[in-house]
């Protein structure tokens, strides 16, 4: 009896696992439906492994249920003495043997794409430099945040990392006080962000993939750092290539803070300016800041890493920070009244980048003039050489800078909340704790 | 002296415990502190299904969290499997090997009473501010930067701990290679003590590089020394290193002797030899060999390269081969055989589709590239549970319920058995299976908490519920060994009827000094030979004279106590000191340390000296006694 449950069980299993490794998930966010060559790889890795492992778990399970059924003592009778067996040689060479060839079919594309996938090579020119030709990002792990420079262009963001589609994305891993693990399951495996030392590796993004998921991919920090780690999150935003230079450029263009237009916002830059511009900035500049860089924080899809982007949920953020990511750096570092943080906000929503206000040409002049010039800049010293280079660089219609969103970006935005309604209701449940919490709190 | 006085009152038993040398009252202190840390890690790990039964929950905060799974790892490997298995081991081997006790009774009590002492200090952290909380691998960055002193408990409390496995792993090692009986080779010694052996020069080889990163830990927090400070030039690879070093020789010291017992009863239960002795001791070998080659795949991701990424992938891979080796045995061992359906039996008979699942998930993640995906995700979880649940707990449940007659003279109630092994080992799947899943849907492990809508709320639901399950079956486990003490209902030599190995060819409950006379072995399985071959009575190898036998002794109690409070000392050392790191000098002063740290191994070193300056030549059993005793078994038996 138990031994046909037994066989059941193990039916059961496999079909569920066929069902799964079809392809199950979040598009998102799940390593089962891969969005890049990387991850690709990496699934067709799992999947060559997990038809080996399952035809080894089936075997050895009817094996297993033919000896337990046929030797029953109640088949056997009482008194049944079994024969003694040493042992045989054949069946221990078969057993020997089998596997190994197994393991030689699943350890051939193991090694084969472990040195492929670490091969960063393009990543630096001759000189141990930043590329220029190539998309090269340098992310700085932080508790509980996540810092993205664009070393060849001179941009610096946070929290949500932009990366365009359909090309070899590079990046620099390092983190500043503990150790992280950056890992956007979708676009392939992790890397960890240690305290000393920089790791490379590379990630793909299909377009077709990418609008799948609304161009919109989760990451996650994939190493125990501290109570907030389960709330590390970011997003990526995959675009175009000429969409992403166009951001590149539209980035680079904001030399001055962007200007608050209403009043209440006026009035929250100011505050801004007083109590929070020490750690962090509104210019795309300044690696290695001590809280996240905002420029674009308008145009964010998130607040936090993980709460839906409303100004509500951002005053209840600046109010009260430990309710929402505990053991952060921000809690307590200002001491602002209601009004003042709801100015705060104003400002802050108003903080985003107009669309095509800068000049993708002379992007590209100033990265090939860089890379002829053979500059400073480096892997090994992005932080400081990035403001360098970015400060050299002649301003892309800096003039232009917005004052309010485009409407184009605008409609993207909605959109793209409109269509991931698990998100927004991810984030609705947080916001009505978080409210609860803040009541608490005060 | 002697441990022979029959109605004793409650004192005099708790002293003779206190102060025992006798390998099989030490693994009951052994199986009493295990089974007590292992209900506490238990209690742990429910507390972390409960909060993660639903998205957003906030049943624990944060921070409480991460103390919760720390002190869960922590708990379940050095507090409760390893003691565990401590148990088995002492209550077997030198039984099995025919020895009248193990080579080092007064380390052997050391050796238990730092592992309790350890294990004590350890779990005061919850009341003494806070447990620590930087995961049960303890990451130097993390762990340098965690406030308080939740890291000092577990360095300090693990390296007490350690230093009582460590001395147990060498008592076992010289017991296994000194102290067999005439006959007994090496080539028809009983699995459990081949697995015992391989485990323990495990431990003498595996736990230095573990007791290194602690002390190196522990200075970097007590002497605010550098070695994994980074901004003074210290390396936090190295503590990963060093862990992993440990910590992977750790899995098969756990897992081997698990393989030892369920070798034991595939054998009894379907009365047939363990088929492919010879291998499967080889086998053993062999992966206690590459146990020490395959550190490196718990840090593929920390960014080693390719190379050393594709060395240790294949090592791993070659891991898998003699594991399977092993499988197959065992289900050789059953074909053909005759399987009475014990409650031990369903657990080894569980155990290996079981681990054969951990084992293959194993070899999945031995391909690095794959890996990047499942470390630390939940996959990672689900494999190591699959082979530490399905593989070392079961193994340690059937040991239990195996062994219990042996330790005990009473048979735990085969129903309530087995009605905890039905529930056991469904809710063990249903908590394990559906996290393979949640891992490959991309949720790292260690979280807190996860939000709605990301795919995650029904499969770790059904991971809770499956987890309450388990806590059932081992609520009415509890019940069993309540009622079972209660009943006291004595069974007699021999108490499952099929025992091969020389452990049972003993009268129970089992005399003080063993062996009236040490037995000549003739053969694996020697006990059987004589069954099939003679009267079922072991032939003596000696003829029936006085034999010497050690004292008891208080010293191994006194010298883990110094420690336990030099432990003290050491913890608040630091504490509010300008020069010491961060994460404790804002604490307050502690003046006393020092001086607490003093006393502590003032204790201690007293202890040693008393031990060595003290002539304890320990005393002879006479002949008489001996003859008293065998007479009396000779009556009982008719």
């Amino acid at each position: 009896m138990k031994n046909r449950w037994m066989n059941a069980k193990w039916l059961g299993l496999i079909t569920i696992l066929a069902a799964f490794a079809s392809g199950c998930g979040k598009n998102h966010l799940s390593t089962l439906r891969p969005a890049g060559e990387v991850g690709q790889e990496q699934f067709d890795l799992m999947l060559l492994s997990i038809i080996i492992m399952l035809f080894v778990v089936i075997a050895v399970s009817i094996v297993f249920t033919i000896a337990v059924v046929k030797s029953r003592r109640k088949n056997m009778g009482e008194d049944f003495e079994p024969k003694d067996i040493a042992g045989n040689h054949t069946l221990e060479v078969i057993w020997t043997a089998i596997p190994i060839i197994l393991l030689i079919i699943l350890a051939v594309p193991t090694v084969y794409l472990t040195f492929k996938q670490s091969d960063t090579e393009a990543s630096e020119n001759d000189a141990g430099e930043v590329n220029s030709e190539e998309v090269v990002i340098n992310v700085t792990a932080n508790q509980y945040w996540w810092e993205f420079e664009y070393p060849n262009v001179g941009v610096v963001t946070g929290q949500e990392l932009v990366v365009p589609t359909d090309t070899k994305v590079y990046f620099n891993l390092q983190a500043s006080d503990v150790k992280h693990s950056f890992w956007v399951p979708a676009a392939g495996g992790k890397m960890d962000t240690n305290v000393e030392g920089i790791n490379s590796f590379y990630l793909t993004f299909d377009d077709e993939k990418a609008q799948d998921s609304n161009r919109l991919f989760y990451g996650k920090c994939a190493e125990l750092c501290g109570p907030s780690h389960a709330l590390m999150d970011f997003k990526v935003k995959t675009l175009p290539e000429d969409e992403y230079n166009q951001w590149l450029a539209d980035m680079k263009s904001i030399e001055e803070p962007v200007q608050a237009s209403a009043s209440d916002a006026a009035e929250g830059q100011e505050i801004f300016n007083n109590s929070c511009i020490g750690c962090h900035a509104v210019t795309p500049t300044g690696a290695g800041a001590q809280g996240p860089n905002l420029t674009n924080f308008g145009d964010r899809e998130l607040i936090a890493g993980y709460l839906a982007h409303s100004e509500e949920n951002l005053i209840n953020w600046i109010s009260d920070p430990e309710a929402f990511k505990p053991d952060n750096k921000m809690t307590g570092a200002y001491d602002l009244t209601d009004e003042e943080i709801a100015s705060v906000a104003a400002y802050l929503m108003e903080l985003k980048v107009e669309e095509g206000s800068g000049d993708v040409e002379t992007l590209r002049q100033n990265a090939e003039e860089s890379s002829e010039e053979g500059s400073t800049e480096s892997s090994g010293e992005s932080e400081g050489s990035a403001e360098e280079a970015s400060s050299e660089e002649p301003a892309a219609e800096g003039e232009e800078s917005t004052e309010e969103a485009s409407p184009e970006s605008g409609e993207e935005a909605s959109e793209e909340a409109s269509s991931e309604p698990s998100e927004e209701s991810a984030s609705d449940s947080e916001e009505s704790t978080s409210e609860s919490d803040e009541e608490g709190g005060n | 002296m002697a441990s022979t006085a029959k109605k004793q009152g409650v004192g005099s038993v708790i002293w003779e415990y206190l102060t025992t040398v006798d390998h099989k009252k030490i693994a009951i202190l052994y199986l009493i502190a295990g089974g007590f840390f292992f209900v506490v890690g238990g209690i742990e790990a429910m507390m972390i299904r409960i909060q993660l039964a639903v998205p957003n929950n906030d049943f624990l905060s944060a921070g409480l969290f991460n103390e919760m799974i720390t002190m869960h790892g922590t708990t379940m490997i050095f507090l409760a499997a390893m003691p565990l298995l401590f148990a088995f081991m002492n209550a077997t081997v030198p039984l099995q090997i025919g020895a009248r006790d193990v080579a080092f009774p007064f380390l052997n009590a050391l050796g238990v009473w730092l592992f309790i002492f350890g294990g004590i200090f350890l779990n005061l952290s919850w009341f003494l501010g806070g447990a620590p909380d930087a995961g049960w691998t303890s990451y130097a960055s993390l762990s340098i930067a965690s406030a308080g002193h939740g890291i000092d408990f577990y360095a300090l409390g693990l390296q007490i701990s350690g230093a009582g496995t460590l001395i147990s792993g060498i008592n076992f090692v010289t017991t296994i290679i000194n102290m067999r009986a005439p006959g007994m080779t090496y080539m028809r010694m009983p699995l459990m003590t081949w697995t015992t052996l391989v485990a323990s020069v495990l431990i003498v080889f595996a736990f230095p590089p573990l007791t290194i990163g602690l002390f190196l830990l522990i200075f970097d927090r007590m002497f605010g020394s550098s070695f994994f400070l980074v901004e003074t030039g210290g390396n936090t690879i190295i503590w990963e290193h060093l862990f992993w070093i440990f910590g992977h020789p750790e899995v098969y010291i756990l897992i081997l002797p698990a393989f030892g017992i369920f070798s034991e009863i595939f054998a009894t239960f379907a009365r047939k030899r363990l088929f492919g002795y010879s291998a499967m001791v080889f086998a053993t070998i062999i992966i206690g060999f590459f146990g020490f080659m395959v550190w490196a795949h718990h840090m593929f991701t920390v960014g080693l390269g390719p190379t050393a990424n594709a060395i240790f992938a294949l090592a791993t891979m070659a891991i898998a081969v003699p594991t399977g080796i092993k499988i197959f045995n065992w289900i050789a061992t059953v074909w053909g055989g005759s399987i009475e359906f014990t409650t031990p039996m369903l657990y080894a008979l569980a155990f290996i589709p079981s681990f054969t699942m951990g084992g293959v998930t194993g070899v999945m993640q031995a391909a690095a590239p794959a890996d990047y995906q499942y470390h630390d995700s939940y996959f990672i979880v689900a494999h190591f549970h699959y082979v530490i649940v399905g593989g070392v707990v079961f193994g340690l449940l059937a040991g239990l319920h195996y062994y219990w007659p042996l330790m005990f003279g009473t048979m735990l109630s085969e129903k309530l058995g087995k009605i905890t092994f039905v529930i056991f080992v469904i809710g063990f799947h249903m908590t394990f299976l559906i996290q393979h899943f949640l891992g490959l849907w991309g949720m790292p492990r260690r979280v807190f908490t996860y939000l709605d809508g990301q795919g995650y709320n029904t499969a770790n639901l059904i991971s809770s519920i499956g987890a309450l399950m388990m806590a059932i079956a081992v609520i009415i486990l509890v019940i069993n060994i309540i009622m079972t003490i209660a009943k006291n209902q004595k069974v007699g030599r021999d108490p499952w009827g099929d025992g091969r190995t020389l452990e049972w060819s003993l009268p129970l409950p089992v005399p003080y000094y063993n062996f009236a006379q040490i037995p000549l072995v003739r053969g694996l399985d020697a006990y059987w030979i004589e069954k099939k071959a003679n009267n079922g009575r072991m032939m003596p190898s000696e003829s029936l004279e006085d034999f010497h036998m050690p004292n008891n002794s208080f010293i191994p109690f006194v010298m883990s106590f110094g420690l336990f409070v030099a432990g003290f000392g050491a913890l608040y050392f630091a504490s509010g000191k300008d020069w010491a790191i961060d994460a404790v000098s804002g604490l307050p002063v502690h003046p006393w340390a020092p001086w607490v740290l003093g006393l502590g191994l003032a204790i201690t070193i007293g202890a040693m000296i008393t031990r060595s300056v003290k002539d304890d030549l320990g005393y002879y059993v006479t002949k008489e006694e001996v003859l008293r005793d065998l007479e009396e078994e000779e009556r009982r038996a008719k």
